[in-house]
């Protein structure tokens, strides 16, 4: 019996036997939960005419598919592009979230509390609500089809300044307190005291913000005609919606797409599920 | 910003001359909070906010193409409630809602009870049920699309292993519409899962261990304990999952089903992409923009006075 956990302390058989009744309903569940995402794997390593076999490994396993994504299509510079913007708009956002969750949290000024609830407030203006106004203001500004109107609307949210700012509540003050009476200006406490301080929470949210970029689709969709600067979610959906019947193509390109995210959420998977955890309000 | 610039003087001076050194604490604080905070509230000012007024001015006016704006009063909002499509897709939106949350409300707690206790490999399988989420909602809609494909794709095989027939799963008006909610219940399920647990966890292991002393059993435990002490969380997933699942799942919908078939997943939200994007009626998608967000105002506004803020401290319980 495996149930030496001292967290569960099972104290008698029925106990056990519950126990092995979730981890059995867990395990049926949990494998129909990624049964689509191995699907899609396996779709992605078979040769067109076997793409609808029912079996979950190919009968004929080929690389083709990937070979001609990453060839035939204009793909790796979809990639490259997502790259481009998903690392600009994180390590903008963590930079500009950081400074003001700082004085939110720290620096006393008047009308501050006033200041965090309007900005707390834009949480409820979610962004397809406002696509249409957006996307007018982003063209008076001369910059629809470019990088900069794809990545600058994409930086704002008010989501990463609140779990910033709870993060920051909760360090103690000595060491800033401490820089001060040294002589060291604002600047320089939140340079060198803070921002190393929140290495962990920047890592949470590094990997949030690069996801939530890496996976979006509707504003780069809608910013740019320019396929030069799609980013590869537009690709991959421009690609189905021409190349209906190519399956085995489409799942390959969407196979490359959701490696790195899948993969990063196993590395920082504790951190993600933490700064979620969170960000439920309490 | 020249007021900034006076003060920011006025502050440096006395920090040479070390004699006045509180009062230009103070208002060096004030500089710095100022500085540190502008790239922020400036951004989310320009495109967050402004946009939000826009909204709700462009929803007076008629915009053709990029040049013509017209004034044309309430036009856009009495044109709303005689379209036909604009009252069908408020129609699906809401019954869209009515199963969406719930369901996926109780998916979620479901497995946060589930895998609450530690037992082997519990950490695995709650990144399985998560691992849907990291992945993007263009990607999420293909893998459906191609596993319901007619007459191929693996759930008719499924299905006709066990001798059930398949209706189309996308091509059927009466059926489109529940596939997408099972789809965004499994995408999104893991993400609310997560936010529950948090709130498992802080409720005291004790209560649970005395309980079982008194007899109580699984479903009294839930009902007396877990459920009460629950509410706070209950309460922030239902407020969080409407305000994103009213607006949210545009990629899915272009890519699963486009609205159709016969516009029977045309939710509100896709609507107003379409006729923004497709049609070029910037004013009226304005429109049907801002009673969206009055719907969701009174729909928080009306959550909050109900459960007082979340904390259900009335008589009722």
């Amino acid at each position: 019996m495996p149930a030496t956990d001292p967290a569960v302390r099972p104290r008698n058989r029925t106990v056990h036997k519950r126990l092995w009744v979730r981890f059995a309903a867990a395990l049926v569940l949990a494998v129909a939960a990624i049964f689509p995402l191995l699907w899609m794997l396996s779709g992605s390593f078979r040769k067109p005419d076997e793409v609808f076999d029912p079996s979950l490994v190919p009968a004929h396993p080929t690389l083709h598919n990937f070979s001609y994504v990453l060839t035939q299509v204009a793909f790796p510079r979809y990639l490259l592009n997502s790259l481009i913007v998903a690392v600009v708009v994180t390590v903008v956002a963590l930079f500009f979230h950081s400074m003001a969750a700082y004085a939110l949290a720290r620096l006393r000024f008047p009308g501050r509390d006033t200041l965090f609830v309007m900005i707390f407030s834009t949480l409820l203006i979610t962004f397809p609500v406002i696509l249409v106004p957006l996307f007018l203001i982003v063209h008076t500004l001369g910059i629809l089809d470019s990088y900069a109107g794809i990545i600058i609307p994409s930086i704002f949210n008010a989501f990463g300044i609140f779990l910033l700012r709870q993060f920051y509540l909760s360090l103690p003050k000595e060491l800033e307190e401490a820089a001060i009476v040294d002589g060291c200006g604002y600047w320089r406490v939140y340079w060198r005291v803070v921002v190393p301080l929140s290495r962990p929470v920047f890592a949470a949210l590094a990997v949030l913000f690069f996801l939530a970029n890496w996976n979006a689709f509707l504003w780069p969709m809608v910013v740019t005609t320019n396929t030069d600067l799609s980013l590869v979610q537009v690709g991959i959906a421009a690609f189905q919606q021409q190349h209906a019947a190519d399956w085995n193509y489409s799942l390959a390109a969407s196979t490359i797409s959701a490696l790195p995210t899948l993969a990063l959420f196993v590395i920082f998977q504790r951190r993600i599920v933490e700064s979620i955890k969170t960000s439920g309000f309490k | 910003m020249t007021d900034l610039a006076v003060s920011e003087r006025a502050a440096s001076e006395p920090r040479a001359a070390r004699g006045g050194r509180r009062l230009s604490r103070r208002s060096r604080e004030r500089i710095a909070a100022g500085l540190f905070l502008a790239p922020d509230v400036l951004g989310l000012a320009l495109f967050v906010g402004l946009p939000m007024v826009v909204c709700i001015v462009l929803g007076f006016f008629q915009v053709d193409g990029f040049g013509g704006y017209t004034f044309i009063g309430l036009d856009n909002y009495r044109r709303m409630f005689a379209d036909p499509l604009f009252l069908g897709s408020l129609k699906t939106t809401l019954l869209y809602l009515v199963v969406l949350i719930p369901g996926l409300f109780v998916v979620s707690l479901a497995l946060a009870l589930l895998i609450r206790q530690r037992f082997p490999l519990v950490g695995l399988f709650r990144g399985a049920f998560f691992a849907p989420n990291v992945i993007s909602l263009v990607v999420i809609g293909l893998i459906w699309k191609f596993m319901l494909t007619d007459q191929t794709g693996f759930m008719v095989r499924l299905l006709g292993f066990f001798h059930i027939p398949s209706p189309s799963w996308l091509g059927s008006p009466h059926i489109a519409l529940w596939v997408v909610v099972a789809v965004t219940i499994w995408f999104a399920m893991g993400y609310y899962m997560l936010i529950f647990l948090a709130g498992l966890q802080d409720i005291p292991r004790e209560y649970y261990e005395v309980a079982t002393i008194d007899g109580a059993g699984v479903w009294q435990q839930f009902r007396h304990i877990t459920w009460p002490l629950l509410k706070p969380t209950s309460f922030f997933i239902l407020l969080t999952s409407t305000v994103s699942m009213f607006t949210g799942g545009i990629d899915l919908l272009y890519v699963m089903t486009s609205g159709g078939p016969a516009n029977s997943t045309s939710l509100i939200i896709y609507y107003i992409y379409e006729q923004a994007f497709v049609y070029g009626e910037y004013g009226y998608a304005s429109a049907i923009g801002a009673f969206v967000v009055a719907i969701l105002l009174v729909w928080s506004i009306g959550l909050f006075t109900l459960t007082r803020g979340g904390r259900f401290n009335d008589a009722r319980d």
